[in-house]
């Protein structure tokens, strides 16, 4: 569904990725794992573009995207909850949601913000509520919701456990978990890799800007490099 | 008193225009961080292609259109030809590329219409009303009517449409915005397309009172753009607010000191914002100063 050969990007002059390959095939959950600044958020950030990519390709269902404007990808099926969350906070809960459907002509919105809403029903109690009053969890909630009203193929999502409490985050990753139930493939990257493997097919591991180690994701997590310097044990 | 009242009309008259002016700052800059100098000349458009349209025979109604839709053309034009391709450059290049867009519409203007002073009819014909010993134009009540008849419906706009919402979701997070599907170039330049209407609605109501000429959006641009610094850059609600305090500031300086200081009014109250509270009035703190 999605196969990325050999991408590279840079911020100036400095080049952060060197030559990612990845692919996600269709009903899996993909996970990529890898420290602080090892280039996660700049790889999916290129992969939506929204990050300017200098070489190398992503083929998306057959044809290469790599020079497709970033609202085209998001109507060909490639959604995003990027890192931080990044609601449009001025806006309530319903309008970032409603905003999320923003390229759909279809008349199933209103029926699935109700799907959001039984999703993360907290969501459903403030929704008239500005996006930027709500807690780190909930946010984390409304960004998932946000980006499944694109009714996308494919989810990418940036660290979604960051910063929550524990609970918080088993709720966010079991409904991260649920989602290729729904005909939705995910590429879930995660510093918090034990929780990341749990639920994935399959991972790849990056750092600074390269993929060192992939695999299934059970053998990942028995594979000591992992264990070492992504489990802490 | 009399007297009193007398300046706190045409103040306020004078300060709806600047009001106008600094909400289509507003909005171009919320929507793409640009401070937009070339804002005077909407309402320089607004006002010189209603008057000669009208000398052409058009009727009023239908020149004060084509003098809306000829500035929104020219907003769009601005955004597509001189703000879309430098992107990525810094705040005060794109100040200067405002800036230049000025002085090229006006020397166009000033070829294309003349360098005379032009006055309109005033769209209520009548006597001047008197209220406390004061008199007040009708074209004054509409200029004041009608910006607030803008404010209303623009408010409507944002708050009740999701092309509203889009801008405002564009405004606050851009890339979030562009990550579920807006086309985010489009909707700023949707964005100086609303400004420029804005702008030129204003010229085209206050021109019966005021006369306009080629070279009019300059000093509205100041005044416009003292007004958004003193409500608070990026906020629409200061920006209404500090167009009438400018206005209003000028008509009793003008009034009680004399009029020869009228004009450095609006220089002196963005040199006090900056120096004493560079949020302004209703800002938050933390907007980019340039
Ligand atoms: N806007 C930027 N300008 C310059 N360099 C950047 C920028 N954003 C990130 N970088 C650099 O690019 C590299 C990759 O950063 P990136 O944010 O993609 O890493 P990450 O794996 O997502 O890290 P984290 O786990 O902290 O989110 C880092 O070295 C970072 O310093
Ligand atoms: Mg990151």
């Amino acid at each position: 569904m999605l196969e990325v050969k050999d991408l590279k990007s840079r911020y100036g002059r400095i080049e952060v990725l060197h030559g990612i390959s990845v692919e996600v095939r269709e009903g899996e959950i993909v996970s990529l794992i890898g420290s602080n600044g090892a280039g996660k958020t700049t790889f999916l950030r290129a992969l939506s573009g929204v990050q300017p990519v200098s070489g190398g390709a992503i083929r998306w269902q057959g044809k290469d995207i790599s020079r497709v404007a970033a609202h085209m990808r998001s109507r060909l099926g490639i959604a995003q909850v990027p890192e931080g969350r990044q609601v449009f906070s001025p806006l309530s809960v319903e309008d970032n949601l409603k905003l999320g459907a923003w390229a759909r002509r279809d008349n199933e919105i209103a029926a699935d913000v109700e799907n959001i809403y039984r999703m993360f029903p907290v969501l459903a109690e403030k929704r008239n509520i500005p996006a930027g009053s709500l807690s780190g969890g909930q946010q984390q909630m409304l960004a998932v919701g946000r980006a499944l009203m694109t009714k996308p193929k494919l989810l990418l999502l940036d660290e979604p456990s960051m910063g929550l409490a524990p609970l918080l985050v088993d709720q966010i990753l079991s409904s991260v978990a649920d989602l290729p139930k729904l005909g939705i493939t995910v590429l879930l990257v995660e510093q918090n890799a034990t929780a990341a493997l749990a639920i994935s097919n399959r991972a790849y591991v990056l750092e600074t800007g390269k993929i060192i180690l992939s695999g299934e994701a059970a053998s990942l997590a028995n594979d000591e490099r992992v264990t070492e310097a992504y489990l802490g044990l | 008193m009399a007297q009193f009242l007398q300046y706190a009309f045409s103040g306020l008259t004078v300060g709806a225009v600047y009001a106008l002016v600094a909400l289509g700052f507003t909005l171009i800059y919320n929507a793409s961080g640009v401070i937009n100098f070339a804002q005077g000349e909407f309402v320089m458009l607004g006002g010189m292609v209603t008057v000669f349209a009208t000398a052409a025979g058009v009727p009023l109604p239908l020149a004060a259109l084509l003098a809306i839709a000829v500035a929104v053309l020219v907003g769009v034009a601005l955004h597509l030809l001189a703000i879309e391709p430098a992107k990525g450059a810094s705040a005060v290049t794109l100040i200067i590329i405002t800036i230049g867009a000025s002085i090229l519409l006006r020397g166009l203007a000033s070829i294309v219409f003349d360098k005379r002073f032009h006055a309109l009819p005033a769209f209520i014909p009548g006597e001047a009303w008197r209220v406390g010993g004061a008199s007040i134009l009708p074209q004054s009540v509409l200029v004041l009517g009608g910006a607030a008849a803008v404010v209303v419906l623009l408010w409507v706009f944002m708050s009740r449409t999701l092309l509203g919402k889009a801008m405002i979701a564009t405004a606050a997070n851009r890339m979030a915005a562009r990550l579920v599907g807006i086309n985010t170039v489009w909707i700023i330049c949707a964005s100086f397309a609303v400004s420029a209407a804005i702008g030129a609605i204003g010229g085209i109501l206050v021109t019966p009172i005021t006369l306009t000429n080629y070279d009019v959006g300059t000093l509205l641009a100041l005044k416009g753009f003292s007004a958004a610094m003193l409500g608070g850059m990026g906020n629409p609600l200061g920006a209404i607010v500090g167009g009438l305090v400018v206005g209003l500031l000028e008509a009793f300086g003008a009034g009680y000191i004399s009029s020869a200081y009228k004009d450095a009014i609006a220089f002196l109250v963005i040199l006090l914002v900056l120096f004493v509270m560079p949020n302004g009035l209703f800002g938050r703190a933390g907007v980019e100063r340039v």
